[in-house]
C-alpha cells in the first residue's frame, strides 16, 4: 500500500515538474517550494494555482470519473489531534500592512472578512492589535490582583477565577483605528484591509460585577484602572457605571481557552467599546475616585479636530456596516443574479436594519437580516440584486436601535476634518466594473 | 477544562457545593468575600505592582532626577528610536516638537505640542519604555527622563527637578486642548431610500495606487511606503 502510494507521488511530483517548466522562474520556485511531492498538496498546488487543467482533471477526475478520495481511505482520526483548516483553504489567514506601523511587535493584523460566514469569527483569525508582541503567560504563574477602593483586595489564580459563576455572550471587538487609513482619500483596495479590525466571538468568564461585588467596591469608588501583563502593561481607565454593566472578565473564546494573542490566560471584553478598553492578559483592576489619564486614553485614542482640540474617552463604537461580497478581492462571476451579503454591528445595542443602494446612495432597499440579532454583536445582512452587468455603486447603511443612522463619508468629514484617527463608521462605496471586478472609491 | 485547570475535579465538586448553598439568597447583593476565593492581596503584594501614576501626583513614588541626568540616560537608552532630540527615527515616535500643528493639515501631536498631563510621561515611561526592555529603569532615571523630555519640548527649564511634587504642577501647553465628554452622535444621516441625492461623482479610487499588499498567496512583507 505504501509502496503505491510512493508511486503516485513519484508520479504527481512527475507531473509537477513538468507543468513548472511552462511557469516563469520566480512562479516556478514558488510552485515546487509550495511542496507538490505528495499526493494530496500536488492537487492543492495545482487547483490553487489554477495552472493545470491536465493535473487537475487527471487527478481528481469530474463526472462521470470517479475522484482519487473515494476511491481510497483518508487520513485518520487525531492525524490533527487539533484541527486544522484544508490546505485549499490556505490564502484564508490574517494578513498586514506591513507600511502601517513601524514593525510587527506594536501592530496589527487583519481579519479576513471577504472568507467568513455567519457572524462568529475563528479563533485563528481573528485579528490581532498589539502594543508589546503576544507574551507567552503561564497561566500556572498568572495572577488577577482587584484592589484600590475595595473593602477586601484579592488575588485570584486562574483556578480561583473559574469557580466564580460563569456567563457566555456574543461580542464584536472592533479597533476604533478600523478604517482609519482611509480619512484622507481611498488607499488601500481590499475588504480585509479596509475593514478587518473588527471579529466577532464568544465569550466566556466571570462578570466583572461578580467580582466587584466579591471585593466590595467603596462609593467613592467610581472608576477602573484595567492593565496588562504585557511589555506595554496595557492600561485604560473604565467608568465604573460600565464595570458593574456588562463587562466580563473571560477566559475563553468560542468554547476553548482564549488565544495567546486574544489575551490568554484572561482578558477583559469591553461590550460596544472601542477595542483598545478590552484590556488582555488582564493581571490587575483597581477601584479609584478618578480616571487614570493613561498614554492610551490621553496621546492616542483621543480624536483630533479640525480646530486642533480633541475629543477623549470615545469609547463607543457607533453602529457600522460593510458589504463583504462581492468586494475587491470577491468579485463578480457575471451577470444575474447576485447576492449581496454584509456584516453590520453597533456599539450601542442591536441592529434594527441595514439597508443596500446599488446606485452610490440615491435609491435603497431594506436588506434581510440574517438571525441571531444580538446586541453588539456582528448581524449578517443579504439582499438578492439583479446586476445587469452595467457599472454599479454598492453601498450598505445600518441604522441601530437607537434610531442612529450610519453617515456618509462626506458627513463625517464636514464634522470631524480628516486627522481624527479613529472612529471612522463611513458607510463604504464599493465600485463595480463591468467585467465584474470590485474597487474601493469614495464619492 | 482547560489545561491550567490542574485540579478541575475537586474544584468542580467544591464549586457546586458553594453554589448549592448560595442559591436561596442569590438574589440580594452579597457581602465582600462572599465566595471567598482567591487570596487576600498583602500591601507588600500590592506596592508591587500598582505602578499606576495619576496627573494629581497619586502614586508618584520617592526620588527624583534633572534635565542633565535625563540626557545622559536618553542617550544611551532612547536615542536609537526616538533620535537625539526627541525628533524620531524612521517611522518611531516624535517626543518633542509640532507647537501649534493640531489645526494643521498634517498636524504632528507630540508630549509638548499634544499631551495633556505629565503624569502620563512618568507613568507611560516607567511601565513601558524603553520599547525592548520594559520596565528595566529605575525610578530615578524615570524622573530624569521625564525632565529630559519636558524640557527638549521648552516645557520647563534645564534646571528643573523632576519628582512628587514637580511633576503635578508642570503646565502642558495643551492640557484644556480636550474634551472629556463624548460629544457623539456629531451627525445624524437620514434614512432616505428613494431619490436621495443627485448625480454621484467618484472623488478617489484605490485603483492603482499600490499601497495594497497582496490578499492572495504567502504573506507579503515586501511592499513598503
Amino acid at each position: 500500500m505504501f509502496g503505491k502510494l510512493r508511486r503516485l507521488n513519484q508520479n504527481l511530483s512527475r507531473t509537477a515538474l513538468e507543468e513548472s517548466e511552462r511557469l516563469p522562474s520566480n512562479e516556478r520556485r514558488r510552485f515546487l517550494r509550495n511542496g507538490l511531492f505528495t499526493a494530496g498538496s500536488a492537487m492543492v498546488g495545482g487547483a490553487l494555482a489554477g495552472l493545470s487543467p491536465r493535473l487537475g482533471a487527471a487527478e481528481v477526475g469530474y463526472p462521470p470519473a470517479i475522484p482519487p478520495w473515494t476511491r481510497s481511505l483518508g487520513a485518520g482520526v487525531v492525524t490533527d489531534p487539533y484541527g486544522v483548516p484544508s490546505p485549499f483553504e490556505k490564502d484564508v489567514i490574517r494578513r498586514t500592512v506591513p507600511w502601517l506601523t513601524a514593525e510587527q511587535t506594536s501592530s496589527i493584523s487583519f481579519s479576513p472578512l471577504q472568507h467568513l460566514k455567519g457572524i462568529i469569527t475563528p479563533n485563528g483569525l481573528f485579528f490581532e492589535r498589539h502594543h508589546a508582541g503576544r507574551p507567552e503567560v503561564d497561566p500556572q504563574q498568572h495572577r488577577l490582583m482587584i484592589h484600590g477602593l475595595v473593602d477586601r483586595p484579592i488575588i485570584l489564580s486562574m483556578e480561583d477565577l473559574q469557580r466564580f459563576p460563569s456567563v457566555s455572550q456574543i461580542n464584536f471587538i472592533e479597533c476604533p483605528a478600523n478604517g482609519g487609513m482611509d480619512w484622507r482619500g481611498a488607499q488601500l483596495n481590499s475588504l480585509q484591509f479596509l475593514h478587518g479590525m473588527v471579529s466577532c466571538a464568544e465569550w466566556t468568564g466571570v462578570r466583572l460585577s461578580t467580582l466587584l461585588q466579591e471585593v466590595g467596591i467603596k462609593p467613592e469608588g467610581k472608576w477602573l484602572l484595567a492593565e496588562g501583563a504585557d511589555g506595554a502593561a496595557m492600561t485604560r481607565s473604565i467608568p465604573m457605571e460600565k464595570a458593574l454593566d456588562d463587562v466580563i472578565v473571560a477566559y475563553a473564546q468560542n468554547g476553548e481557552a482564549l488565544r495567546r494573542e486574544q489575551g490568554y490566560p484572561v482578558r477583559l471584553v469591553v461590550p460596544g467599546w472601542e477595542g483598545n478598553t478590552h484590556v488582555k492578559w488582564l493581571r490587575r483592576l483597581e477601584v479609584g475616585d478618578k480616571p487614570w489619564m493613561q498614554r492610551e486614553e490621553t496621546s492616542k485614542y483621543t480624536d483630533l479636530m479640525p480646530d486642533g482640540t480633541a475629543h477623549g474617552f470615545t469609547w463607543v463604537m457607533e453602529a457600522k456596516s460593510v458589504i463583504t461580497s462581492p468586494c475587491p478581492e470577491m468579485p463578480l462571476r457575471g451577470s444575474g443574479i447576485c447576492q449581496i451579503e454584509g456584516i453590520a454591528w453597533s456599539g450601542r445595542g442591536k441592529v434594527r436594519a441595514v439597508d443596500v443602494s446599488v446606485d452610490g446612495g440615491r435609491n435603497w432597499t431594506q436588506a434581510q437580516l440574517t438571525e441571531p440579532v444580538m446586541s453588539k454583536s456582528l448581524t449578517r445582512f443579504s439582499l438578492a440584486w439583479q446586476w445587469d452587468g452595467n457599472p454599479a455603486l454598492l453601498q450598505s447603511r445600518v441604522i441601530d436601535e437607537t434610531g442612529y443612522v450610519q453617515p456618509t463619508l462626506a458627513q463625517l468629514k464636514e464634522a470631524r476634518g480628516t486627522n481624527s484617527i479613529y472612529h471612522k463608521n463611513a458607510i463604504q462605496t464599493w465600485q463595480v466594473t463591468p467585467d465584474g471586478s470590485v474597487n474601493n472609491v469614495q464619492l | 477544562m482547560f489545561s491550567f485547570d490542574k485540579s478541575s475535579r475537586a474544584l468542580t465538586g467544591l464549586g457546586c457545593g458553594v453554589l448549592m448553598a448560595t442559591l436561596a439568597v442569590f438574589a440580594h447583593a452579597e457581602p465582600a468575600g462572599h465566595y471567598g476565593y482567591g487570596k487576600p492581596a498583602t500591601e507588600n503584594q500590592i506596592a508591587g505592582w500598582d505602578i499606576d501614576v495619576r496627573p494629581d501626583g497619586m502614586g508618584l513614588p520617592e526620588g527624583s532626577g534633572s534635565v542633565d541626568e535625563g540626557m545622559s540616560v536618553f542617550e544611551a537608552q532612547c536615542t536609537s528610536c526616538h533620535g537625539a532630540f526627541g525628533e524620531g527615527m524612521g517611522r518611531f515616535p516624535k517626543l518633542a516638537g509640532g507647537d501649534g500643528s493640531l489645526a494643521q493639515d498634517r498636524p504632528e501631536k507630540t508630549v509638548g505640542s499634544f499631551w495633556p498631563y505629565a503624569s502620563t510621561l512618568w507613568d507611560y515611561i516607567h511601565r513601558a519604555m524603553p520599547f525592548f526592555a520594559p520596565q528595566s529603569l529605575t525610578d530615578d532615571e524615570v524622573y530624569a527622563l521625564t525632565a529630559y523630555v519636558l524640557n527638549l519640548n521648552y516645557i520647563v527649564d534645564s534646571d528643573f527637578i523632576a519628582n512628587k511634587e514637580t511633576l503635578p504642577q508642570v503646565n502642558m501647553p495643551n492640557k484644556d486642548g480636550f474634551t472629556w465628554e463624548d460629544p457623539r452622535p456629531l451627525v445624524s444621516n437620514e434614512r432616505c431610500m428613494q431619490d436621495c441625492r443627485g448625480e454621484v461623482e467618484i472623488t478617489d479610487s484605490a485603483v492603482g495606487k499600490n499601497l495594497t499588499p497582496s490578499t492572495t498567496g504567502p504573506l507579503d512583507k515586501g511592499l513598503t511606503e
